[in-house]
């Protein structure tokens, strides 16, 4: 006789019973113990038919192939430039996917990336032992200039992106902004105006804290009307290319890691409302 | 039978229990149970130092314990790490390792710092137990919480969460003082050490009762994450 | 904060507003919290935005300095711990807490706000040691203040052990309390370009070209100065800050 002792959509914790008996399936972020399925990090409940799994809150960023990221260079080498990409490894832009310009052997590589400059770039491939590789080269791609950056949650990602990129719009649209999202929880902005652009950061942290309580894009389509007292119109189709390369969280076979293509692995993205 | 502060064999002192206190920490706990108060922060996963100590198969885990210098029950304690911090480090990143998942983090490291501000016995159990909402916090995958609790004989009486001046009795053959942590959903100990003189059945009986304390105390933690994400003020 | 985004930083200030919203020369919120560690003789706990610092006061009985035999002996430190910033490392203290707990003693210490000529049992045997130690448990820029703050708060609620057979006794506080007279705010003005700035968070310090750290008592006498950073300051921003820090220490001193 088995019961499920949770809602979709709550939080739960390790350790918590979520359901009883043996109908019901573990997946991600859930397991078997006994008579029991039990959580095993803290997140939030996503119930499919009979598979219970949990969408995390916390947790670093784990690259995952295709993912489009922004790193930062922290050093730069006769093979490539390194980049801090927010996770607990670095990574690499070898020479050869530096630019769409040829790089010629035994250029000075800081004329293209210096120390300390922002990249949007692309994750290639993850070795075994979890080194990473990144390309500038692509539709998309490039250094970042001026502006400054915030970090969120990488789990929140999607959520400060919004469905085709409408959460994000939405703030754009607000404040005047220049926004780049990157999937590893690095958020690069530029606005002209500092109080817009402090907002700006404001509304984007503040989707990080509440992402978990439901009436969320209502909620900051308030917040930023309230703000700049002026009411917004949610775009549909206002996209641009940077846009749809940082909205990659649409699941294929080729956003696998290299382990998780292995062990056919596939986690799944919090849903919009 | 009331023990000095009105308590009877089975409770606990008052808890209190956060998550997410430190801004700065991937992952941060608060436990306070009766006087002794313990902040636990987590840094990580991250490449770690010295590098021969990381592992390609999965990330390691690293538990710092320290007591600030106005914790102690008398005079100040010196800062730096001594012989004592470092054992409880060491105990207490075992008890803490059987439930972490760290496959995914290989070549890196997780470290955790355990601070006391003030103490009244039990400080490695109120460390664990911050250590475990703070690891929870920081996202990690974990089967359960781990919880800890002194409990030991006081007085020829069997008793849980043990204080300071309990500790140093020394009447009817003196106090035991046996620290547990212990997996709650698998009843699995992952912590036992013990001070005193007392009989196997004694013992037994002490493990026995700080079971049903860890699964109180695992409820507490659980429920200060929870709080974190309840909708409160949305502001 | 690195160089990229200071240039950034320099054309929001140059419109009169830093990265969190403040103007130049705001402080962020503060808050204060007395009397909250049960084993120290003193305590307080400082917020001052996200920067978060306990401060505890330790006494004990000692030998007082052969050449201030009538004296007794104050002693303020920093430790800056692992958990308050990723940046900090475990070990023992760095040249940053180094200079923040320096920079705090002087002033409390040349302020004269503790008589230290009180802390005397017998002369050029047996005094008072006060230990104050400060420890931030969230590192957002401006440890200097918020501790100068929290080590004076923890000074002010600060009693005295009893004495048994010669013989400290730390269960049971005295009613008579430590003698704070005094009251030094360190007001820290940090310089990024032309511009100053009040309370710097962590990324601001990050990207400070200097800083002079003014410590003021209330009859607005300067009883300690300290100047960090590789940039120089002209005379005239020296006379600037000088002012500046003067009403900044009132705004603080009021909240205290």
């Amino acid at each position: 006789m088995s019961k499920l002792l949770i809602e979709d959509k709550e939080v739960v914790v390790p350790g918590q019973i979520v359901a009883e008996g043996m109908d019901y399936l573990p997946s991600y972020g859930t397991y078997r113990l006994g008579e029991n399925i039990l959580a095993n990090r803290v997140g939030v409940v996503s119930l499919d038919g009979k598979v219970i799994k949990t969408i995390p809150l916390s947790g670093k960023y784990i690259a995952r192939r295709n993912d489009v990221i922004i790193g930062q260079v922290f050093d730069i080498m006769s093979s490539g430039w390194r980049l801090k990409i927010n996770s607990p490894y670095t990574a690499m832009i070898p020479v050869k996917d530096g630019s769409f310009e040829f790089i010629p052997r035994g250029a000075d590589l800081s004329r293209y990336y210096q120390i300390d400059d922002y990249v949007v770039c692309k994750v290639t491939n993850i070795t075994s032992q979890n080194l990473i590789d990144l390309s500038a080269r692509g539709q998309g791609l490039h250094k970042l200039r001026g502006g400054r950056v915030v970090y969120i949650n990488t789990h929140k990602v999607p959520r400060v992106i919004g469905k085709k990129g409408s959460m994000v719009s939405m703030i754009k649209q607000a404040t005047g902004c220049k926004i780049v999202v990157g999937q590893n929880g690095v958020v690069w902005l530029s606005g002209e105006d500092p109080k817009l652009e402090n907002l700006a950061v404001r509304t984007i942290e503040k989707i990080d804290r509440e992402s978990h309580i439901s009436g969320l894009t209502d909620r900051i389509k308030l917040f930023l009307e309230e703000e700049t007292g002026t009411t917004l119109e949610i775009p549909k189709e206002d996209l641009s290319d940077e846009e749809i390369e940082a909205v990659n969280f649409e699941d294929s076979e080729e956003n696998l890691s290299f382990e998780e293509h292995n062990n056919n692995s596939n986690e799944e993205k919090y849903e919009d409302e | 039978m009331k023990r000095v502060d009105g308590r009877t064999p089975e409770d606990l002192r008052p808890i209190e229990a956060k998550a997410g206190v430190i801004k700065n920490a991937e992952g941060s706990g608060y436990f306070k149970i009766g006087k002794t108060w313990a902040y636990a922060t987590v840094y990580g996963p991250k490449e770690i130092v010295p590098r021969f100590m990381m592992r390609p198969d999965k990330g390691i885990l690293k538990v710092n314990y320290n007591m600030m210098p106005f914790s102690g029950q008398g005079e100040r304690v010196r800062p730096g790490p001594n012989r004592r911090a470092r054992e409880l480090s060491l105990v207490s990143e075992k008890a803490l390792a059987s439930v972490l998942d760290l496959t995914k983090f290989k070549n890196s490291g997780v470290e955790v710092f355990i601070e006391l501000p003030q103490t009244d016995a039990g400080s490695r159990c109120a460390g664990i137990c911050a250590a475990s909402i703070a690891l929870a916090d920081a996202g990690f995958v974990m089967k359960d919480m781990v919880a800890a609790v002194a409990v030991g004989r006081v007085k020829g009486e069997v008793v849980v969460d043990l204080s300071y001046e309990e500790e140093a009795d020394e009447t009817d053959g003196g106090a035991v003082d046996t620290a547990m942590a212990m997996v709650p959903s698998s009843e699995e100990v992952t912590l036992l050490q013990m001070d005193g003189q007392v009989t196997k059945e004694e013992l037994m009986k002490a493990i026995n009762m700080g079971k049903e304390a860890c699964k109180k105390i695992a409820e507490i933690q659980r429920e200060a994450i929870k709080n974190k994400y309840a909708v409160g003020d949305l502001r | 904060m690195n160089y990229t985004e200071k240039e950034h930083l320099l054309k929001s200030l140059n419109a009169g507003y830093r990265f969190d919203g403040r103007t130049l020369e705001d402080w962020r919120n503060l808050e204060i919290e007395t009397d909250l560690i049960s084993t120290s003789e003193g305590s307080a706990r400082v917020k001052l935005g996200n920067t978060e610092v306990l401060a505890g006061v330790k006494l004990s009985i000692g030998s007082p300095f052969g050449d201030r035999p009538n004296e007794g002996v104050l002693m303020v430190g920093c430790e800056l711990l692992p958990m308050a910033h990723e940046s900090i490392e475990s070990g023992p203290p760095g040249i940053d807490a180094i200079e923040i707990g320096r920079v705090i003693d002087r002033g409390i210490r040349e302020s004269k706000s503790v008589d230290v000529e009180e802390l005397c049992i017998v002369p050029g045997e047996k005094v008072w040691m006060v230990s104050v130690d400060i420890v931030p448990l969230n590192h957002d820029g401006n440890i200097i203040d918020a501790g100068a703050i929290a080590a004076l708060a923890a000074l002010k609620t600060t009693r005295f052990p009893e004495i048994v057979n010669g013989v400290v006794n730390y269960k049971h506080l005295s009613d008579k309390k430590l003698i704070v007279e005094k009251e030094p705010i360190a007001v820290t003005v940090g310089k990024i370009g032309d511009h100053l700035i009040i309370d710097p968070t962590k990324d601001e310090e990050d990207v400070l070209d200097a800083r002079l750290t003014c410590t003021i008592g209330q009859d607005g006498k300067f009883c300690s100065l300290q100047k960090g950073g590789e940039t120089p300051f002209t005379i005239d921003e020296i006379d600037q800050i000088f002012e500046l820090a003067m009403v900044k220490s009132d705004e603080i001193r009021k909240q205290l």
